[in-house]
Parts: structure tokens; sequence; C-alpha cells
């Protein structure tokens, strides 16, 4: 029996602990914003009490212009914005088209390739990024000097080695092929009547009808990829200059001998709030698809 | 690349083991002197005052001579070994970099760094605690160094009739623990004495291993830096694992005391065992505070030697690393450091050049105490191991633990990692 089918009366008992649990759960967040407003002494004075969660006593915004003197925020935040941007619109259209072709499309050795590619899921991505490192160090790429390009070797310490190795991903392949199998066949068959193509087909029919999936895949590539808002070792051990550097590498910059907290908490908010606002604008839809895609067989 | 070599670059980088064969063909480009170009990798990323005089220090050399151009690109403190171990993987190196001074061993023996090139004269009048030696080779200097003292307050001591000790008449053991014990007794401060215990990672070895060496034991045994065994565990070592856990379950100390000396700071703590990097603070709070040296537990009293150093890279010209960094610590420089830091100067000119480390200056007794007790982490590969194992066990100690168990694991796991890197060319 869930709460939806209770009655107004017993319904409260269920809300009630339930609003407590959200409100403890809510707990880190309010100190994080409170502790930005807030000097050190300030801090480590409200500690023992209930005031640690409240902007109360010696209360300013220093620390938030202070860390607009400790880290280039609008460099580091636009090259987030960007990175996430390209890995994520790439990713949304590589990866659902190998879904679609994996899940709707017949071709020998479809099974084996699908396995192969859900069996790298089982590699956490600590273990396979120090050969990456090495890799993207000797893979080639085409620059140009003027309007000639020039073949250069490394990625290093560029935009592209912090999108590219992260725009393919198995767990979003896997999330596209099996909402795709859930589409009835017949519309692809009326379509192909109509003479459309497989790509014709994805692309008028298919993906209207994913979006669901879509917005889960944007969502997981956004808050979960290594790559993506939360990249912090990759870009740690590929990129070298500051100007290249994303937000999440910026938080290293305030823990010096005499770490301020209180700088540490306003750019941890800066970072945080927008994410925020991008789950609760997205979490309907993120419930909805993440509990139907769990459904699928 | 060697075989041998490979295994040390996969040693250095922290779990680079499991890049296999991909190293196999690992390059060792880098640097880029070819046209006179000099890069600086620096740890000090969102830290103005450091940058301001690393900054000064370029634009002076690359002023006053034509040859080379010396560039810098600096990284997060906390994340920068992790960022160097990749670029050594990765073959791209910068031609000079800061290295922490306990670091060292393990980045020269994996082949990151090339020995100095400095003369005699330039090197001799730096604190011995401020060269990152190795094998009898000299592969890094530094411009300051760090000491760690008793912080405490005059009024306080002299309320509970506690005798203030100096450099010359340290506390005993037995003095120490009385004096805590009177704290404790005789005042209403929550605990006698501030550890930072919160301050997990090198802050454990640094500040704590210490007191394990003014008890006779030490990290790893330096006669021949193949094993931990009778150093980390012997009578000492379970002597001084005793009584630090006894300041903690005596309830002393408190075992999660924030990073800083903050429990001194806000007034729960009587005193803090500290770095001289939160001096100036305490003075700005407490009009009385003094520095005091650490007591002696038996074999004199000890402080953690070494701090960020500056070394030229295996990627490196030598030739333009060197003229560099001839010019980078002059005593102009060093002094330029410790005034913007905080920080103790590395030479006694330089400190003459300082406010605070001056021989009348407020701060004077950290160059004593760090002249005179420094103790320089094992010089050895195997520290970041040591470090890492040291920190983990004397949490457990703290934490209430069986100590001679802890110190018998914390043995094993040394000892394991030496034989498995073959003993790390000792």
């Amino acid at each position: 029996m869930t709460a939806m089918t209770l009655r107004p009366r017993r319904r409260r008992w269920v809300y009630l602990p339930m609003a407590l649990l959200a409100v403890f759960f809510l707990f880190p967040i309010m100190f994080m914003l409170a502790a930005s407003f807030k000097s050190d002494h300030q801090i480590f004075a409200d500690m023992d009490s209930f005031r640690a969660f409240l902007p109360v006593g010696e209360v300013s915004f220093a620390n938030y212009s202070a860390v607009f003197d400790r880290v280039p925020f609008w460099r580091f935040l636009g090259n987030t914005l960007f990175i996430t941007f390209m890995v994520t619109a790439l990713g949304l259209v590589v990866n659902s088209m190998c879904g679609y072709a994996l899940a709707r499309m017949r071709w020998k050795g479809r099974a084996v390739v699908f396995g192969f590619i859900i069996a790298t899921l089982i590699l956490p991505f600590d273990t396979t990024i120090v050969p990456m490192v090495y890799l993207v160090a000797n893979l080639p790429w085409i620059g140009f000097e003027g309007l000639r390009p020039v073949m250069e070797i490394g990625w290093l310490n560029t935009y592209h080695v912090q999108i590219v190795p992260f725009i393919v991903n198995a767990f979003s392949i896997f999330l596209f092929a099996q909402y795709f199998k859930s589409l009835p066949k017949g519309l692809e068959e009326a379509a192909a009547m109509d003479g459309a193509g497989w790509l014709h087909t994805y692309w008028r029919i298919i993906v209207p009808l994913s979006k669901p999936v879509f917005a889960t895949v944007t969502i997981l590539t956004v808050v979960t990829s290594p790559a993506t808002w939360n990249a912090y070792l990759w870009p740690l051990m590929t990129v070298q200059s500051e100007e290249l550097r994303p937000v999440m590498v910026g938080v290293q910059y305030f823990f010096q001998l005499d770490t301020s907290w209180g700088e540490v908490m306003a750019y941890i908010s800066m970072i945080t709030i927008p994410m925020v606002a991008v789950f609760i604008a997205f979490q309907r839809a993120f419930i909805q698809s993440i509990a139907s895609a769990g459904m699928k067989d | 690349m060697q075989r041998r070599d490979l295994m040390k670059l996969a040693a250095a980088s922290g779990g680079a083991a499991l890049a296999g064969s991909a190293l196999t063909a690992c390059s060792s480009g880098g640097g880029n002197a070819a046209d006179g170009t000099l890069l600086l990798w620096t740890h000090s990323a969102g830290n103005d005052t450091e940058l301001a005089v690393t900054d000064q220090i370029l634009d002076s050399f690359n002023g006053d001579q034509d040859d080379y151009t010396v560039e810098r690109e600096s990284f997060p403190q906390d994340a920068y070994n992790d960022t160097v171990s990749a670029a050594a993987l990765s073959g791209d190196l910068p031609d000079l970099l800061t290295v922490d001074g306990p670091n060292v061993p393990n980045w020269a023996w994996a082949g990151h760094l090339q020995p100095l090139d400095l003369p005699a004269e330039v090197t001799d009048k730096f604190l011995p605690s401020t060269l990152g030696i190795f094998q009898d080779q000299l592969y890094s200097i530094g411009h300051w160094e760090a000491a760690c003292s008793i912080f405490a307050r005059e009024s306080v001591l002299e309320a509970a009739k506690i005798r203030i000790p100096t450099l010359d008449a340290p506390w005993t053991g037995e003095e120490f623990d009385e004096a805590l014990q009177r704290i404790a007794a005789d005042t209403d401060y929550q605990w006698a004495i501030d550890f930072a215990t919160a301050d997990i990672g090198e802050w454990y070895p640094y500040a704590y291993s210490p007191f394990l060496q003014s008890f006779g034991g030490d990290l790893i045994d330096r006669s021949t830096y193949l094993t931990a065994g009778g150093a980390l565990n012997g009578p000492e070592a379970l002597a001084w694992g005793q009584w630090f856990q006894s300041l903690f379950t005596g309830e002393l100390a408190n075992i999660e005391s924030p990073i800083g000396g903050e429990d001194f700071n806000q007034g729960k703590a009587a005193m803090s065992f500290n770095g001289n990097w939160n001096a100036l603070a305490a003075m700005d709070l407490y009009d009385d505070v003094l520095f005091l040296p650490p007591p002696d537990f038996g074999n004199g009293p000890k402080i953690g030697g070494g701090s960020w150093q500056w070394a030229v890279t295996s990627a490196a010209d030598p030739a333009g690393a060197n003229t560099f960094l001839q010019a980078a610590v002059s005593d102009e420089f060093v002094a330029e450091f410790a005034n913007a830091t905080g920080l103790i100067p590395a030479t006694e000119a330089a400190a003459a050049l300082t406010e605070n480390y001056a021989p009348d200056g407020a701060l004077r007794m950290m160059v004593d105490y760090s002249r005179n007790f420094a103790v320089l982490r094992p010089e050895t590969p195997a520290y970041t191991v040591i470090a890492s194992v040291f920190t983990q066990y004397t949490g457990d100690i703290i934490h209430g633990g069986d100590v001679q168990e802890a110190l018998d694991s914390a043995v094993a796991e040394i000892d394991a990692d030496i034989e498995s890197n073959s003993g790390y060319g000792f």
C-alpha cells in the first residue's frame, strides 16, 4: 500500500516522518549555505549547535567576494558548461543511434556487440584512467595553423581531451536500447511502408517518442559522467593549463595551509546551486524514466 | 624504456600498476628548453601570496638575461602530486617544478628529477632540512621551512603554575604530562591540548612522528631503509603509541579536533600543537601567546622537517634550469617568500631581511627549533606509502585500537611495499 491510497488522516502520519527525513537530508546543504556567509571563527564557534545551519552571527558576502579573487570562477564555469554541453549533446546523438541500432536493427553479431558494451560497465573509470592518459597522450588530432590543417600528436591540455573520450557511454546506450525495445514495432513498419529509411525512421518516429529516455540520459550524463559537471580526476590528469580547467578542480584552490572554510563553502554553493536547479527542473522526467527503464525486460 | 624504469613509474604514480603493457612505449619527452623557454610548475594555485613572489622571481630572471624565458603554470596543492605523476606517465613533465620535501626521494627514484648543479656556496647557507637529498645527491632546494611548536598562553601556564620551557630547557616527557594533567584539573578548558586530528593526511607523519622519534622509535630503520621492523613496532614505538593514545582516552586531547588549531583558537583547548603558518593568526587572537619547544621524551625534542622545494625535472635542459634556479634562490627572494607567507626563511641572511625571523623577530624561535630539532621524514621512495600507512594506524591508535597490533600491522604493510619494489634501490 502506498501513501497515495491512504486516507488523508493516515497519510499525515506517513508524510510527517518523510518531511522530517527530508529536512535531515537537507542539513548538509543548509550548513553549506549558512557557512558560506560566515567567517571561519564564526563557523567553528557555531559548530556545536543548531546555529551551524543558520546564517546567524557575524555574516557577510565577504566569502563570495573572495572566491573571485582566488579562482577565475567565470572561466571555470564557462569551461564546465561548454564541456558538459558538448559531452551531453554529442552523447545523446551517438548513444541513441547506437542504442537504436542494437535494439531495432537486425544484423549479425548484434547480441555479442551489445553484451560487449554492457560488459564494459563492470570496469570502474578509476581502473582505466591510467592507460587512458597514456592513450590520449599519443593520439593524433587535426589542428590548424592559420587555415592550414596540420597533424598533431597528443590530446593533452585541450578541450577535446575532456570531451571526445566521454561521448560514447555504455550505460546511455543500454538505457536507449532498453527504451527503444519497448516501442511498438508497428510504427517502424508503417514508416517503412511509406518508404522511410532507417535514419528517417529514427529521427522522425523514434526520437520524438523517446523524450523520457533522452531526459534521463541527459541528467545521468550531466550528473554522473566523469567529464561533465563533476569532472575532477580526468581534467586533473590531462589538463595543465588553468584556462581549460573545469569548476570541480577549482575546489582544490581553496585548500591551503590556512584553509578558509567560509570561502570553500561559498565556492561549493556557487557550483552546487545550478545543479540543484537542473535536478529540480528535470526530476519528474528523471524519476519516470528510471522507473520505466527498470521495468523493461 | 626499460622494465625497471616502468616499475618505478608505476609505483610512483600510485595505482599505475594497472597500466600494464600500455606503458611500455612511454616516451621521455617534455621540457621546452630547445627554444629557450622553461616551464615551471608550482603547487600554489589559489595562493596569491606565493604566486606573487614566484612571478616576481620570473619577471626578474626573464628581464635580466636573454637566453631563457621561464613561464609558470600553477596547480592546486592537494591535487598536485597526481598531476605530476600523470605528466610523468604521459611524458609531459615541465622543466622545473615544486615538490614537497618528503616526496623528493620517490620522484628522484622514479626518474622524474635530475640532480641539481648548484655551487656549494649557494647551497651551504640553506637550512639542511630545506635541501632535498636522495642517495647523496641534491635534487631540490627550498625557499622556506616550516616548524611545529606548542602554542600556549602565558597567562594560562602561569595560573596553573607550569614552568615555561625554553629552547635549552624544554619540558621532559614527565613535565609535559604533568602540565597537561594540571591544566585539565585546574582550568576550565575542555581540552588540555589540541592536536588537530581532523587534518588527516601528511599532517599525521609530519606532526606526530617526531614524538615517536623523541621516544626513540622511527618510521623506518634508517640504517638500511629496508624495513620498518623494530623502529616502528619496538618497545620505544610501543611506549610512544601508548602515551599518545592515553592523551585521547584520558580526555586531555580531543579525538576529533578541527584542522588548524581551531580548538585553541576557540578557547576550547589550553594549548595546541601547531605549525608556524598559523602563528600570526594566533598572535592576533591572543596577546600572550607563546610558541614553546616540543617536549623531550628521552631522545631530544623533535619536530618534522622538509617543506616545499624547487627541483629540475629529467625532461629539462640542465644548463638553463640550473641557471634559473640559482637566481631564484637568492636571499632576496627567500626573504620575500618568508614575508609573504609567514614561513621560515631558509637562509640566515634572508632571515635578517624579514620582520618576524630576524634575530629580534617575534617568531625567531621557529628558526631555532627548525635548526635544532628538525628531523626529515625518511629519505626513501617508500615514504609515500609509509606516510599513508602511518596515518591510517595512528588513527587507529587515537581511536583506542590495540597499539601493538596497530604498529605490527603498519610494519607489515610498509615492509611488504618495500619488498614488492625490490628495496627501492637500497
